[in-house]
């Protein structure tokens, strides 16, 4: 523990001199992000509240920016209300300059109502330096570059615990085969294999994300993330088979299907990994984690580690989410505050003092204070371009985000009844059709 | 609530109506103010509200209202909010009605309505609080699911070994729940079984291979799994335990002609079979543990937020009930006693009927506060069904404020409609109260 926190201390002392010698040195690279802000006052409104220190990590990365321009920086935490703030806030005109958006969604939903100011040229030519061109596409719409993502969210992690595949004598699998294989092993040594958080719909749509992702590669990905393609296709019915093939057997699930639909999802990581542990993996982003930390006394790292989602096709999906700047306000200094957020320098603020994987490709993986955040980072970053976001959160609200209806509701269905692939295709369609209308 | 309504004044002296009305007007615009502002203004905009889209800026006429009537979601809401209307404010009352009547004639009356009274004192989102653990559904955090696996348990003995199961390609088939194999007397079978938690495989000790014996079936059921998951599908391997307790039988022609229990290696014997007899590994062993009763489960949500609300308000309505008894004429309940009445029909002939009018205030003073319930459902339904438990009050909060497709429109909408629902009740209410003051 101590070593670790002595590096990371050293890291950000070494940090803030390269800054400051960057600050001092050719001005002509750096020129807006340099600039000089005395006097100017911006206001950031986020996600992240005090509760997992993000608030306190966010706060030192937005220090860095006061520090090398002079400007003012306040930042306002708005928790999961975010979205709903600002949409009462905008048309009043209330807003802050600049906004850390959770959802890809809202992104669309508001740079369609006109209510984000596109990019400077600098701020986007950041992107393209620091970023894999898919994260810039990500934050462009209708052609206009709106948004810088800052964090994200790898959710093509699968969280064991270590005793139970010891127990049962098998490894961290890295294609589907192996994985349906070891479960049954597992499942034969007496544990359930999975923990699966049926109560929760979105758990689910990310499961089938990584295995469509896998299976039918990144382009129809893409084709169905639009509705371009039907949901009655053949990519689609057999991604749904292969999911089968593990939430179809009743021993490979703690509780069996039933069990699982009435489990939520703080509830199925407290299963597999809080004693006495009554599973021995649970898929779901990295945020896994801090569910652990918070919720059991088991170690991450030691009691628990991860594997990527297994490749059901050629390769390892990378399904992601993330936070992004959007500028909500044409004030001085907001567009150099996105495009220093596009810059390692800001990533590696809050990067290593842990929490955070930044999509940032220039960003030194040594950064992160341990191993398990470096090599969720690297998948992220491996993947460059074939990563891709959270389908469900693309998707119109009442398809991919409501509960107890599309997608969450059928595939909720299908859990209970994974024989039933057409009928669920069919449904699926069904709902997709009326909610892309 | 509503209008406010200005009695009507008896005729007065001309001189005198004019300044009159200047005080009567003085005394009534502040409350006209208060009440315009904060009453009349907020029903007027939420039923303007309610004609527009989403967004507020586009009229859409009566599309919320039939949105609204389509809506699987809403109607589940007004469904249940009839159920409560019609279950929760009776069954208190009934209860109220009981309670009030035998208190009055114990000793410790005082302390007993006391103690009924105190969940009052509670706020609803503390009582779902308490109620979501007396629901939960591990035995060892829900005290009603503990009750429910007590009893069961003592009736009937958990089984031995819990989800565990024939090993796959061994000689043993699943059947029913349960497991057979061939087997042959003079022979010893072998039948492995896995899927044995770690837990329970700590207190088994290894596994040892039955000796044959002629005119007798003997065998070993043991979990054909060593940790590490090492060893040989259908082999005794050195580690793997022997399943101890485990009921065997020896079948013939679909009848069982032998039984008996394995000892701590695994071994069995089953004496008198002579020939080939299936052996049996009835389902009993390996039926799952009982898991107590779903309480907060979609089937069961309504009814047990129902019992919850019921234990927070019998005691107003005992308290209620009781002052109502102690002012009925005693004479009249003496009178009936000395013509020969028992105590049952007292009850029912006399003081019901007596008591008819505190009861029907009590019945709709309920069903207007049970219409409006919103707090215990929001905390005691957990979210996978809190669609199966909703109301219409949640409803309109889940569809005002809930996230990135709250529709403002249709919530307005659902608030008009939960209005006009409860305002029956208050009109009642109302006029029964100034018929009572005339």
């Amino acid at each position: 523990m101590r070593t670790p926190r002595f590096v990371g201390v050293t890291l950000i002392a070494g940090l803030v001199l390269s800054a400051t010698a960057a600050c001092g040195g050719d001005d002509g690279v750096e020129d807006t992000a340099s600039a000089d802000l005395k006097g100017v006052t911006l206001e950031v409104a986020g996600p992240w509240s005090a509760g997992g220190g993000e608030q306190a990590n966010f706060q030192k990365v937005l220090d860095g920016f006061a520090a090398k321009t002079g400007a003012k920086v306040n930042f306002t935490s708005n928790g999961d209300t975010l979205i709903t703030v600002l949409s009462s806030k905008i048309p009043g005109g209330g807003q802050p300059d600049v906004a850390m958006m959770p959802n890809q969604g809202a992104i669309n939903d508001f740079a369609k109502k006109g209510w984000l100011k596109p990019l400077s040229a600098d701020a986007q030519k950041a992107t393209g330096d620091n970023f894999a061109a898919i994260w810039k596409t990500l934050g462009t719409v209708d052609g206009t570059q709106y948004a810088v993502y800052f964090k994200a969210a790898n959710k093509s992690t699968v969280w064991y615990r270590p005793k139970a595949f010891e127990d049962a004598g098998v490894q961290p699998p890295a294609t589907w085969a192996d994985w349906v294989k070891g479960a049954q092993t597992i499942a034969d040594s007496g544990v359930a294999p999975l923990s699966i958080a049926g109560a929760d719909g979105w758990t689910l749509t990310d499961w089938f994300e990584n295995v469509y992702l896998s299976q039918a590669g990144p382009e129809n990905y893409d084709k169905l993330a639009k509705h371009e393609i039907p949901w009655t296709d053949d990519t689609v019915k057999a991604a749904l088979k292969t999911l089968a093939e593990l939430w179809g057997k009743k021993e490979f699930i703690n509780g069996g299907q039933q069990g699982a639909l009435a489990t939520d999802f703080p509830t199925s990581v407290v299963n597999a990994f809080k004693d006495p542990a009554k599973a021995a993996m649970v898929y779901e982003g990295d945020f896994v984690s801090g569910v652990i930390g918070e919720n059991t006394d088991a170690k991450v790292g030691t009691d628990a580690l991860f594997f990527p989602f297994p490749a059901v096709g050629s390769a390892s999906p990378v399904v992601s989410g993330g936070d992004a700047a959007v500028i909500l306000k044409d004030s001085e200094g907001a567009q150099e505050l996105v495009e220093y957020l596009a810059s390692p320098e800001a990533a590696e603020l809050w990067a290593a003092n842990g929490g955070m994987v930044s999509p940032n490709k220039n960003l030194d993986l040594g950064v992160y204070p341990d191993d398990i955040q470096r090599s969720i980072a690297k998948s992220v970053i491996d993947a460059g371009d074939n990563v891709r976001f959270d389908m469900s959160d693309l998707a119109p609200a009442s398809f991919g985000g409501t509960k107890g209806a599309g997608e969450w509701k059928i595939l909720q269905d299908f859990l209970k009844n994974p024989a039933d692939v057409d009928g669920a295709a069919e449904a699926l369609e069904k709902a997709a059709a009326k909610a892309y209308e | 609530m509503g209008t406010p309504v200005i009695p009507g004044a008896p005729a007065r002296p001309a001189a005198h109506r004019g300044r009159a009305a200047l005080t009567r007007a003085g005394f009534l615009i502040p409350a006209l103010v208060l009440l315009g502002l904060l009453v009349v203004y907020p029903i007027g905009y939420t039923a303007w509200r309610s004609l527009f889209d989403a967004d507020g800026t586009s009229f859409v006429g009566l599309d919320n209202y039939a949105e609204m009537f389509t809506d699987g979601a809403t109607y589940t809401a007004l469904r249940n909010n009839v159920v409560w209307v019609v279950v929760a404010p009776s069954v208190i009352t009934v209860l109220g009605l009981v309670f009030a009547v035998l208190t009055e004639r114990v000793r410790w009356g005082t302390a007993f309505k006391t103690i009924m009274f105190m969940p009052m004192a509670i706020s609803f989102l503390a009582a779902g609080v308490i109620f979501t653990l007396v629901y939960d559904h591990a035995p060892e955090k829900g005290v009603l699911n503990a009750v429910a696996t007590g009893v069961h348990d003592t009736w009937e003995a958990p089984s031995p070994y819990p989800g565990a199961r024939p090993r796959e390609n061994g000689p043993l088939k699943a059947s029913g729940g349960g497991a057979v194999a061939p087997g042959k007397a003079g022979e010893a079978a072998l039948l492995p079984l896995v899927a044995v938690s770690p837990e329970t495989q700590k207190e088994l000790r290894d596994a040892a291979p039955a000796a044959p014996e002629p005119g007798a079936l003997t065998g070993t059921v043991w979990v054909d799994f060593a940790p590490g998951g090492a060893g040989e599908t259908g082999r005794i391997d050195p580690g793997e335990k022997g399943m101890k307790d485990v009921r065997v039988e020896a079948v013939v022609g679909g009848k069982v002609i032998a039984s008996a229990t394995t000892g701590p290696d695994g071994t069995f014997r089953l004496a008198g079979v002579s020939g080939d007899a299936e052996i049996r590994l009835p389902a009993e062993n390996f039926a799952p543990r009982y898991g107590g009763v779903d309480w907060l489960g979609p089937g069961l949500v309504t009814p047990s937020i129902i019992g919850a609300y019921v234990w927070m308000w019998a005691g107003f309505a005992m308290v209620l009930i009781g002052a109502g008894l102690a002012a009925i004429d005693r004479d009249v309940l003496e009178a009936a006693r000395t013509d020969g009445a028992s105590e049952f029909q007292v009850f029912r002939k006399i003081t019901v009927p007596m008591l008819a009018p505190v009861l029907i205030v009590v019945v709709v003073t309920l069903v207007i506060n049970v219409m409006k319930i919103f707090d215990l459902v929001y905390v005691l339904a957990p979210g996978p069904v809190q669609q199966d438990a909703s109301v219409l009050a949640l409803q309109m909060y889940v569809r005002s404020f809930g996230g990135s497709d709250s529709d403002q429109g249709l919530g307005s909408a659902i608030a008009i409609v939960l209005f006009l629902l409860v305002l029956p009740a208050m009109v009642f209410n109302i006029r029964r109260f100034r018929r009572e003051n005339t």
